[in-house]
């Protein structure tokens, strides 16, 4: 079967390897044997188009758009980037799903243990088209780190999940969003997972007093990069 | 040149935002992709999600993408999206409503692409739902017969006729002596 490629491959030297024994829950979970190789069809370069699912500008306002009676209590944040591919242009129209913990650290998830208050006007949910520039933004509240269960005395960094799709099928990525100077980065087993440094400085996002919004919210800026088109090579 | 940013895992606790069940926080796509008024033959698809020791994964996340019933992948203006999105439940269970994908242009057999999530796994594993009832079709199709044949049925969701309805079953093993096959595309 010859192997045709219209997409860059997973790049294996940015993203985690799947069995990381730090990271406890792999050890029953990760796979065992090789991936088989795929050529690229219509069917994995095609993918769900999202335009016109009713995403709302107000979706991308976490501190918003779950309100009861009152405001979101926490940090007050913004977070943009661009939605790019290798190739460095902009993937527009493409569908990008927030999540995250509030303030206190704890999740709207019924086996969310954490001894920690929930804020009955915030969600944690939100999600965003990016536009013709590839650019997206939301307004949040920044996330606090949270126990688990890993290892003795684990904390996870404080995050923001990540679900992206691109236009075909096999860019899917579904990734977590660091904040800059996070003491715990160093000790967290899901973050190191990605064995290279340059590629989980790529996870963390960037303070940006541009994106900073005076009297209202910091901001912080996270690009995303997905699979581009396969180089061609060179003829000789 | 950028380079890609790299995957981490979807963890256990997506589902108020992907999966969500009357939060008010609209979900993007759910189980149920088709109805009577979809054309095509309405099908379901029935699956497992279990890990290396054969215990039920409670807390993955299917996503699925296939054909319309002519073969042909759904763009903006069609009705059926051809989208699904499911996570499991207490006993690792997942289930689509949809109708049967036709086959590809590309001399293949009817299959629909499917991504899993989940805790403790840093990447999504990306695999094909093959139907136990196109089996001339599944003989020709020039992905099944790249697999090693005694891994090929891992792909092949089983045929049960439920009311007249069909269902297919399908598992998905994570790890173990019947791990499903997982492809790089």
């Amino acid at each position: 079967m010859t192997s045709k490629r219209i997409l860059s491959p997973r790049d294996w030297s940015s993203h985690p390897r799947q069995a990381h024994p730090d990271y406890k829950s792999t050890l029953l979970r990760s796979q065992r044997q090789p991936l088989v190789p795929l050529p690229q069809s219509l069917s994995e370069l095609t993918g769900p188009v999202f335009g016109h699912c009713g995403v709302t500008g107000r979706d991308a306002d976490l501190t918003r758009n779950s309100i009861r009676d009152g405001e979101a209590i926490g940090e007050r944040i913004i977070v943009a980037g661009r939605l790019l591919d290798e190739s460095g242009r902009a993937v527009p129209n493409a569908l990008i799903e927030v999540w995250q913990a509030n303030a206190a650290g704890r999740y709207v998830h019924s086996q969310d243990q954490h001894d920690a208050p929930l804020d009955p006007n915030f969600l944690g949910a939100g999600k965003a088209l990016t536009d013709s520039a590839g650019r997206y933004r939301f307004t949040t509240i920044r996330p606090g780190a949270y126990p688990w269960r890993n290892h003795s005395n684990a904390w996870r960094p404080a995050h923001i999940h990540f679900s992206v799709f691109g236009t075909a099928f096999i860019q899917r990525l579904v990734t977590q969003m660091y904040f800059p100077g996070d003491p715990l980065l160093a000790l967290d087993p899901i973050f190191n997972a990605t064995a290279d440094a340059a590629a989980r400085q790529r996870l963390v996002a960037a303070f940006s007093t541009e994106l900073t919004e005076p009297e209202w919210a910091l901001g912080f800026e996270f690009d995303i990069v997905l699979r581009g088109p396969q180089a061609t090579p060179l003829e000789s | 040149m950028s380079s890609q940013t790299p995957s981490q895992t979807v963890g256990p606790f997506f589902s108020h935002a992907l999966t969500p069940s009357g939060s008010g926080h609209a979900p993007i796509a759910g189980r149920q992709l088709a109805d009577e008024r979809t054309p095509g033959t309405l099908i379901r698809i029935e699956g497992r999600v279990l890990d290396g020791k054969s215990h039920p994964v409670t807390d993955a996340l299917v996503e699925i993408w296939q054909a319309r019933h002519d073969g042909a992948y759904p763009d903006d203006s069609d009705a059926f999206r051809g989208f699904g999105r499911a996570s499991t439940d207490a006993d690792g269970r997942f289930w689509f409503q949809t109708v049967k994908p036709g086959a590809p242009p590309e001399n293949g057999a009817p299959h629909v692409n499917t991504t899993v999530f989940a805790r403790g796994m840093l990447n999504h594993a990306f695999t094909r739902i093959y139907f136990s009832d196109e089996q001339e079709k599944n003989a020709r199709d020039p992905v099944l017969a790249n697999v090693d044949p005694v891994r090929r049925k891992s792909l092949v969701a089983s045929l049960r006729d439920s009311a007249g309805r069909p269902v297919y079953e399908f598992e998905i093993c994570l790890q173990g002596a019947h791990e499903t096959v997982f492809f790089d595309a």
